[in-house]
């Protein structure tokens, strides 16, 4: 994006002030979520930076807010910190249980949604699918109808149903959560299939391999990459749903967006900013692990960056 | 081989087992067809099971709603019919017969049967959503039926006048049948008067169709938003080396794997009339202490945190259109003459439409039926049509109305998509 050598002088101007541009769109775009992770530190119970934040007197910063995190909903929080106050944590602490739930509810929505979604996409990109537009609108329509019509709709069926009385914790959760996590499976696994190599399947059965062996000697590997930033996609999407788990949720159901909710919603505290900066960090991690294995599918399919 | 092609039709060609080739080839086929098929078949029936029946339940909820025939028991799960005497006189006079003593009669009969059902206040209920201050009309009724002496007519409409009020027994008579359209007439603030024409609502009650246009109003200025902010970004990662632009990359992609609730956080703590943005505006003398901004719970928080939400989805449609643009067009037209200005607006910009209408439509649909960022920080002049859906079924439990908003919406949004399937093609969404 080097500027020519010929550019005018309006040119250079306006070339200069085009880079400003997106740089403040950038600063749009990331500043909202790097500012929660300073404020997280405020050891005053404001959500602004307070003068000792910014001239960066240690003691304006402190923990006390993931300490919070840690003891809320305790038993005794206040007990001396042996193996005891550990175990409470772990058993009453309202953030752990709710970060315990959302990780089963993940997990077992994600595995459902990889699955099916796995399966579906070599289906779906297999030249002679039939009726493939109408089906792949339908697979990929939980993304698009607003989650709200989503949850009213599941409210009803469930209580239709009595999901509740089936004696299966998080049932109704995880298979909404499954649904919702699909349309990304099968966008991120039909992707990688577009640019798979066919002839790959044929010469391993030219050279012997029977479909079975060709599939997991051959096709999984190379399409492995995708799968798994599908299953990552499906667990997020699980992992930051509320709406849903608002609406069909049993009480004791709690999860991580479902405890920000209330906490947004009733009274904001900067216990909040701490959850937001672990959550933060751990889509950092996501990002990167995406990222890396994009290249790394890449790199198998033989495409690589110029 | 020679005879095959001079003469096809007569000895056809044959595989090594004797079939002819052609339907050796058509079973072939179809075989391969109903394996593909078999793979994506428990995919399409577990969605079918887990969301479109699901749906179409809430669907037919919102035109129909027996609250005023039949009573549920909860614990048991058993039905009994009430208001059967009603229902009766009902089909045996039709619409507009003034109420006479045998309807009183009737009325009466069910209003005991309702305290015995303890089904009064379901019943009320039924009523109240069309004409509200029915509820307590109802249970009051039902408590008293008992001590009621005949002539009925006058007996009733001295314990409560508003018995006889002829919009009463026009919504009776509609609610003692299942099926109504009445909540759909609401959605679209339409009622029936007494003689059961359709007209609009007064004025001032006019609350659901205002709410749509304010949601189209503020999904068109979100997606222009988002366009106009996504564009110029989009240009200079597809025109930036790969090296570079995979890595400026991540200013996209990280807000679009951050949680939803932490970045309308975020913007909640930016935005607060104490927040971060008000303090540095104050602390730059910009605005003085005492009338700080006022950028929460209204339009203005909603639109700017819903802007930064769906932006990344703006960018990745522009950006998978613009990078394959190949850069000696523009070349080509500075050199036959033209200015930069031009080049761009003849040559570069035509080739970046199908990006464009991909990225406006996608979050055009996702904008309208947004939920989470309004309901935390729209307030009341900023929440969109899905907090009214929201609303109806967790506050005012009526939950036909919502099915009804619910039906609108997905009405508008299925045509969207359609539309989106049609131009763009669901097999283009990309995701990063």
């Amino acid at each position: 994006m080097a500027l020519p050598s010929y550019a005018s002088r309006a040119e250079r101007i306006w070339h200069y002030t085009y880079l400003v541009i997106c740089v403040l769109i950038f600063l749009f775009l990331i500043a909202p979520i790097l500012i929660v992770i300073p404020l997280s530190f405020n050891a005053e119970p404001y959500f602004t930076f307070t003068e000792k934040m910014l001239s960066l007197d240690p003691t304006g910063y402190s923990t006390r807010w993931y300490d919070l995190l840690l003891t809320f909903g305790m038993n005794a929080p206040d007990a001396t910190r042996d193996s005891s106050w550990w175990a409470d944590a772990w058993e009453n602490a309202a953030w752990i249980r709710a970060t315990k739930n959302s990780l089963i509810i993940g997990f077992f929505a994600t595995v459902l949604a990889t699955g099916l979604g796995t399966l579906a996409a070599l289906g779906l990109s297999k030249p002679d699918m039939p009726w493939r537009r109408p089906i792949m609108a339908i697979l990929i329509s939980p993304m698009i109808v607003p989650i709200i019509i989503t949850a009213t709709g599941l409210f009803f069926f469930y209580s239709y149903i009595r999901i509740g009385s089936w004696g299966i914790p998080y049932l109704g959760i995880i298979l909404a959560h499954a649904t919702l996590g699909i349309p990304f499976v099968i966008i991120t696994v039909t992707a990688t299939l577009s640019g798979f190599d066919h002839s790959l399947t044929r010469a391993a059965a030219n050279l012997g391999a029977n479909p079975r062996t060709t599939f997991f000697r051959v096709i999984m590997p190379l399409i492995l990459p995708g799968v798994i930033s599908g299953a990552l996609f499906a667990f997020v999407t699980s992992f930051d749903e509320v709406v849903v788990v608002l609406f069909v949720g049993a009480l004791d159901e709690q999860t991580i967006p479902r405890q920000m909710w209330n906490g947004i919603r009733e009274q904001i505290s900067p216990a909040i900013l701490s959850v937001a900066t672990i959550l933060v960090i751990i889509s950092i991690l996501l990002l990167a692990t995406v990222e890396l294995l994009r290249r790394r599918g890449e790199k198998l399919r033989g495409i690589s960056p110029q | 081989m020679a005879d095959a092609t001079t003469n096809p039709t007569n000895t056809g060609l044959t595989t090594a087992d004797g079939k002819p080739l052609k339907a050796a080839l058509a079973h072939a086929q179809a075989r391969s067809r109903r394996r593909a098929f078999l793979l994506v078949l428990p995919l399409l029936l577990f969605i079918v099971i887990t969301f479109i029946v699901p749906i179409g339940q809430m669907l037919k909820r919102s035109v129909y709603n027996d609250g005023f025939t039949v009573q549920k028991n909860l614990t048991t799960g058993e039905k009994t019919p009430i208001m059967v005497n009603l229902a009766n006189w009902f089909d045996e006079n039709p619409a507009g017969t003034e109420p006479d003593e045998t309807a009183f009669v009737a009325l009466v009969e069910d209003l005991k049967t309702l305290k015995e059902t303890r089904a009064a206040g379901q019943a009320g209920t039924r009523i109240n959503y069309e004409l509200p201050g029915s509820r307590s009309l109802f249970t009051q009724g039902a408590r008293k039926a008992k001590k009621l002496q005949p002539p009925f007519k006058e007996a009733l409409i001295e314990l409560n006048p508003k018995w006889g009020d002829p919009k009463l027994w026009q919504v009776m008579r509609s609610a003692s049948s299942n099926l109504t359209g009445t909540f759909f007439l609401a959605a679209m603030d339409r009622t029936r008067n007494a003689d059961g024409d359709i007209m609009s609502v007064d004025e001032d009650h006019q609350i659901y169709l205002k709410l749509f246009g304010r949601t189209f109003m503020l999904s068109v200025l979100i997606t222009v938003l988002t366009l106009i902010l996504a564009y110029p970004i989009a240009h200079l990662l597809a025109t930036l080396p790969l090296r570079y632009s995979n890595l400026l990359m991540i200013f996209v992609l990280l807000p679009f794997w951050t949680s939803l609730l932490v970045r309308t956080t975020s913007w909640m703590i930016l935005l607060q009339s104490q927040g971060v943005l008000n303090d540095a505006m104050v602390a730059m003398g910009l605005i003085g202490n005492d009338n700080r901004i006022q950028m929460m719970y209204n339009k203005i928080g909603t639109v700017v945190a819903m802007t930064h939400i769906l932006l990344p989805f703006m960018v990745l449609p522009l950006y998978s259109v613009m990078r394959p643009i190949n850069p000696s067009y523009v070349r080509a037209a500075r050199s036959l003459g033209a200015t930069s200005w031009t080049a761009f607006r003849r040559i570069y910009f035509p080739q970046t439409v199908p990006g464009i209408a991909a990225g406006a439509l996608l979050v055009f649909i996702l904008a309208v039926g947004y939920y989470i960022t309004p309901a935390l920080v729209g307030g009341s002049d900023g929440t969109l049509i899905s907090n009214l859906i929201a609303f109806h079924m967790q506050k005012s439990l009526n939950w036909s109305m919502a099915a009804a908003l619910a039906s609108l919406l997905l009405g508008g949004i299925l045509i969207l998509y359609w539309l989106y399937d049609r131009l763009v093609g669901i097999d283009n969404l990309k995701l990063g």
